[in-house]
């Protein structure tokens, strides 16, 4: 690791004035400090978002959900009010990594570094979240811009994401047995009116698929997606999974989301 | 006195330390005026070294000096020897290329070390590396053993055309083809035995330091064999005298093999610091070992068994090239020929073996000794061959391992091994029942039901253990003995400490070896510590590896028992005024037979330290006695495993449903060690067959470089095990022991694959299988 100023600012305003040039937010860390200890990055400065007390917990109303940035993964998978309102978000948070990364890994962080395999995106994507900056407030079809990239600002800072509570959804994510990250994660989100797929891990960035929510929007039954052959074009293929994998794993984890959501 | 301690589960003595954070180990000897060092190394698989310049890196803050490989060849260091000659078919003596501490002219693999920084700090040390400028001419790479030889390959080393750095087989090529002329049945097999990164939890480090006071070295280090470490450090690589160099490896967090080997690190720390005048540490990263720390398996392989109309084995053929990458690591010439192809009759009474082995150099990171070392690739090939016999026969495959089961001993393989005993129908017998064999059909149907399919698979293992004697292994190239030390030292009032030249990173010497001696003693365990991994202190040790620290360190541990009771028996017969011959030990106590007179151990113990009543015509005074032994063969553990799989195949994701393993090691000194021994084999075996897999890609890259992409089994992907053991005690040595450290990642990986072909109705699987791997086979066999 390379020698940096370290802040750890008390307001939203006082980081954001303080994130310029090379200097870099942390969050959890379970992602920037491992490209800083391997040298792959080497910012000037580090603000640190941990004494922003607002940035972290979550509020419900029954029909939406509120995640503050700051909170981590550990606190969403066991939260009562996200097991009631949007137990597949929970179960979700439950999925990534280990219990250490849960207990340090923040959806801020998870959300602004976009990893293609990162499970959230499947989430904000697959219900329709707003994710909440300190300047604006952001669709999923806005926020995620590809691959590692988002529509952040150098100074934007994540301070929420916002989740209508579905009808009923599930995720399913199968692991990259090495890293646990997803291969392919699907969530399925059934709004009564519309449907909604969103998989994660595939393509370069999370990507709903259209075919499979039309087919479940006429009959939400695992049934409806079973069949449905995914194009292997522009997704994903590496030492663990061709695009080929993948894409026949998004049609059986699509099945088994939907199984799971009517259980 | 002492209860009988040998065959009891005592709770480990080490563990308090090591789960307490009281650990010694390498990176925690911090020296006075300590200094660090970083190692510059190749970003290339093969590059020439056209030019290093290190002047950024000497205005780097903290910088303290860094050398290149034109200052090691200046100062005259020597390269990394091999300590196993193999002779190629045609009597030549394989090729040796130089293996140079720090690159001389050309690396040869991405982490080859190009130069040494040493700093005030490791930070400052990191970033002055960073400011070494090397200038590369990259050159074409090969990674593929197979493809090694091919016409036109870049080629590694001058003196070694064809990469090839030789060709060497056993067994009568010529009989064996006439066998395979009149046989009913041939079934042929090749596959890739695949290459493995050890990954030790604690990697690997190295502080040497340099003392003016009396020109000596001393080198801290993470190995698993000090004495051996030195032997070639000082007389092959550095050309000192051993007596001005003290190796040190004291806790130390697993080897698995990789840490047998004298490394280049070790060599440049130890040399540095006289030249700094300072002690020089290097701890590697995680990233550093995936490149640097010696990898394990990689061979190609095609195998045949030729049988007649009853399934009787009557030949086997092999031929087997084998990457042992770069250069030729400390034990890596010896690994694919005299470890590997001498196990390769099995269990079994097959009566003609040949078997032919190409070594190749790539430009990959050297290969060597890796939990089993052989052993699991010659298991591999014998137990998937049989199986896979047996299903095209439309035998059980039980059946056909007991009609061919060695069942009189000591039995003459046609491979040059010759087993002392063993009973296979016994650990297969027991095997079938805890696996509940019977009990598979009705578990398949429930399995079909569920849209799984469900496969059982077997591996009747044998390996050899304790290599042995010295003499044979002489003759067959080995340029190390194979014998162990120990000391015992018994203090003036009784309590013990053993020495022993075994090396304990995991194993658990420090109870197993005390066990022993208590025992054999009849004193309390308290009363006895296990000294190991430091050549000031134990007299002489060839360390650990092979399985042979009981069989072989424990019984010079054992010898040297039965030297202190038999000078013990001498002062107490002249304590209690008897004859020798009528005194008889007695757990703890020197009695005189038929009557009530006895002196206890301590108290013999006394008399020799305070000999005021003292024989002195006849003994010297002090209780302390060491012992070296060289065994005379190998000792041949040997079970049965079945394994049982469920595969979902819409996914391909293997789930081992039941994994059962009997073993015979002989006599067991303490079970609950030896199962801890059995689940860490077995764990690596799945991981090997399940989820590990080195790749590199075409220009020599390493693929996977991290936990990312290199999945080492977790918890959650292996079975709760059911072990037990049968017993044929060791006919060789006293303690009738004969290892247990390799035997998991010895038969685990052949009864998993047989398990998950069963389950896939398929002849050939590629390992790792993985959930990729496995869905590819089911598609191209529903494609066929
Ligand atoms: C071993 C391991 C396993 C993992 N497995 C998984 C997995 O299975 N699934 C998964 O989804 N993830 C996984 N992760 C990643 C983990 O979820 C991280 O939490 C996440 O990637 C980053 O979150 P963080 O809070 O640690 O952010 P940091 O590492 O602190 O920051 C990441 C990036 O986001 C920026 N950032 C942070 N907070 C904000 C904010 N509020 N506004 C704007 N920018 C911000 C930072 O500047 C930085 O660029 C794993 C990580 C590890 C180490």
């Amino acid at each position: 690791m390379h020698a940096f100023k370290y802040h750890r600012p008390s307001s939203v305003k006082a980081a954001a004035a303080l994130a310029k040039g090379e200097a870099k937010l942390l969050a959890g860390g379970q992602t920037l400090v491992q490209t800083m200890k391997l040298r792959l990055a080497s910012p000037s400065d580090i603000i640190d978002l941990g004494a922003l007390q607002d940035l972290a917990g979550i509020q419900s109303d029954g029909k939406t959900v509120t995640i503050g940035a700051m909170t981590r993964h550990a606190d969403v998978a066991h939260s009562a009010e996200v097991k009631k309102t949007i137990p597949a978000l929970a179960a979700l948070a439950g999925m990534i990594g280990d219990r250490q990364v849960r207990a340090m890994g923040t959806i801020g962080g998870s959300l602004a570094n976009n990893d293609p395999a990162a499970d959230y995106p499947a989430a904000v994507l697959g219900m329709g979240a707003t994710v909440i900056t300190n300047k604006r407030k952001l669709s999923p079809d806005e926020f995620f811009k590809g691959m590692f990239t988002t529509a952040l600002a150098a100074d934007e800072i994540i301070t929420a994401v916002s989740f209508p509570a579905p009808k009923r959804a599930a995720y399913i994510k199968f692991k990259n047995p090495a890293s646990r990250f997803a291969i392919v994660g699907v969530f399925v989100a059934d709004f009564g009116s519309s449907v909604r797929v969103a998989v994660t891990g595939a393509g370069p960035v999370v990507f709903r698929q259209a075919e499979m929510e039309k087919a479940l929007a006429a009959k939400f039954a695992p049934e409806s997606v079973a069949n449905i052959k995914v194009k292997q074009d522009g997704l994903n293929s590496d030492l663990h999974a061709s695009a080929e994998y993948r894409a026949h794993l998004v049609t059986v984890m699509a099945k088994r989301a939907v199984e799971a959501a009517l259980k | 006195m002492g209860a009988p301690l040998i065959g009891a589960r005592v709770e480990r003595k080490e563990d308090y330390r090591f789960l307490t954070g009281a650990g010694q180990y390498t990176d925690d000897v911090e020296l006075p005026r300590q200094s660090y060092a970083v190692f510059v190394r190749s970003p290339h698989a093969h590059a020439i070294l056209k030019k290093i310049s290190l002047d950024q890196a000497r205005k780097a803050p903290g910088f303290i000096a860094a050398y290149t490989g034109e200052d090691f060849a200046a100062a005259k260091l020597g390269g990394l020897p091999c300590g196993w000659l193999i002779t190629d078919v045609n009597g030549q003596p394989m090729k040796e290329p130089p293996h140079p501490c720090l690159a001389q002219g050309k690396v040869r693999h991405v982490g080859d070390q190009v130069a040494i920084v040493i700093a005030e700090t490791s930070a400052q040390a990191r970033d002055a590396a960073e400011l070494v400028a090397v200038d590369y001419k990259v050159l074409p790479a090969v990674v593929d053993g197979a493809k090694a030889r091919a016409k036109g390959a870049p080629q590694l080393h001058d003196i070694a055309p064809d990469n090839t750095c030789y060709v060497w087989a056993i067994g009568d090529k010529a009989v064996a083809d006439a066998a395979f002329a009149k046989a009913a049945h041939v079934t042929k097999l090749e596959f890739i035995n695949n290459r493995l990164i050890p990954n030790a939890m604690e990697p690997r480090v190295a502080n040497g330091a340099y003392s003016r006071a009396d020109d000596s070295y001393t080198l801290y280090v993470a190995s698993q064999n000090p004495h051996v470490e030195r032997l070639l450090m000082t007389a092959f690589v550095m050309g000192l005298p051993e007596h001005k160099v003290r190796v040190v490896a004291g806790d130390v967090g697993g080897g698995f093999g990789s840490k047998i080997y004298l490394y280049a690190e070790d060599v440049a720390v130890t040399w540095a610091a006289k030249q700094v005048n300072r002690p020089v540490k290097w701890t590697s990263d995680r990233s550093e070992a995936f490149l640097t720390d010696a990898h394990g398996r990689d061979h190609h392989t095609v195998a045949e068994l030729a049988m007649d109309k009853d399934g009787k084995f009557l030949a086997m053929r092999v031929k087997t090239t084998a990457n042992v990458g770069a250069y030729l690591s400390t034990f890596a010439s010896c690994v694919p020929t005299i470890l590997y192809a001498t196990l390769l009759a099995g269990q079994y009474k097959t009566p003609v073996i040949h078997c032919e082995v190409t070594a190749v150099f790539t430009n990959t990171t050297p290969v060597d000794a890796y939990r089993g070392a052989g052993r699991p690739e010659a298991t591999y090939v014998v137990e998937r061959l049989v199986e896979t016999a047996a299903r095209e026969m439309k035998l059980d495959p039980a059946e056909i391992r007991r009609r061919n089961f060695i069942t009189e001993f000591p039995y003459q393989t046609p491979v040059a091994l010759q087993y002392d005993i063993g009973d296979y129908n016994a650990t297969m017998d027991a095997a079938q029942q805890l696996a509940d064999v019977a009990g598979f059909s009705k578990r398949k149907e429930e399995s079909v039901k569920k849209g799984k399919l469900r496969g059982l698979g077997y591996a009747a293992y044998i390996e050899a253990c304790g290599i042995a004697p010295s003499a044979v292994a002489g003759s067959l190239g080995a340029r190390a003995g194979l014998f162990e030390a120990g000391e015992v030292r018994v203090h003036p009032t009784g309590s013990v400490t053993v020495f022993t030249g075994s090396h304990s990173h995991g194993q658990g010497h420090e109870t197993t070896f005390a066990q022993v001696v208590a025992d054999r003693l009849g004193i309390g365990i308290d009363s006895v510590d296990i000294v190991h991994g430091d050549t000031s202190k134990v007299l002489f040790g060839m360390g650990t590896y092979g399985s042979r620290s009981i069989a072989v360190g424990g019984t010079a541990i054992v010898k040297a028992l039965d030297k202190i009771v038999a000078k013990g028996k001498k002062i107490a017969a002249h304590l209690l005024e008897a004859a020798e011959t009528d005194v008889v030990y007695d757990r703890g106590i020197y009695k005189v037979a038929g009557t009530d007179k006895q002196k206890t151990f301590g108290e013999v113990a006394f008399a020799a330290y305070v000999p005021h009543n003292y024989p002195h015509d006849k003994l010297e005074p002090g209780l302390n006695e060491n012992a070296f032994y060289d065994p005379a063969n190998f000792t041949f553990p040997a079970g049965t495993y079945v394994c049982e799989v469920e595969v979902d195949p819409e996914t391909g994701v293997v789930k081992i449903d039941k994994f059962t393993a009997v073993d015979d090691f002989g006599k067991i000194i303490n079970p609950m060690i030896v199962e801890g021994q059995v689940h860490g084999g077995l764990t690596q075996g799945i991981g090997q067959a399940l989820t590990e897999s080195c790749q590199y890609d075409a220009t020599g890259q390493l693929l996977t470089g991290s936990f990312m992409d290199y999945c080492l089994p977790r918890a959650t992907d292996v079975p709760f095990y059911q072990v037990d053991t049968r017993e044929t005690p060791c006919t060789h040595n006293p303690l009738g022991v004969k290892g247990c450290g390799e035997a998991g990642a010895i038969g685990a990986p052949a009864a998993l694959m047989n398990a998950i072909t069963d389950a896939l109705g398929v002849k050939d699987m590629p390992m790792p299988a993985t959930p990729q791997a496995v869905w590819k086979v089911l598609n191209n066999k529903q494609a066929a």
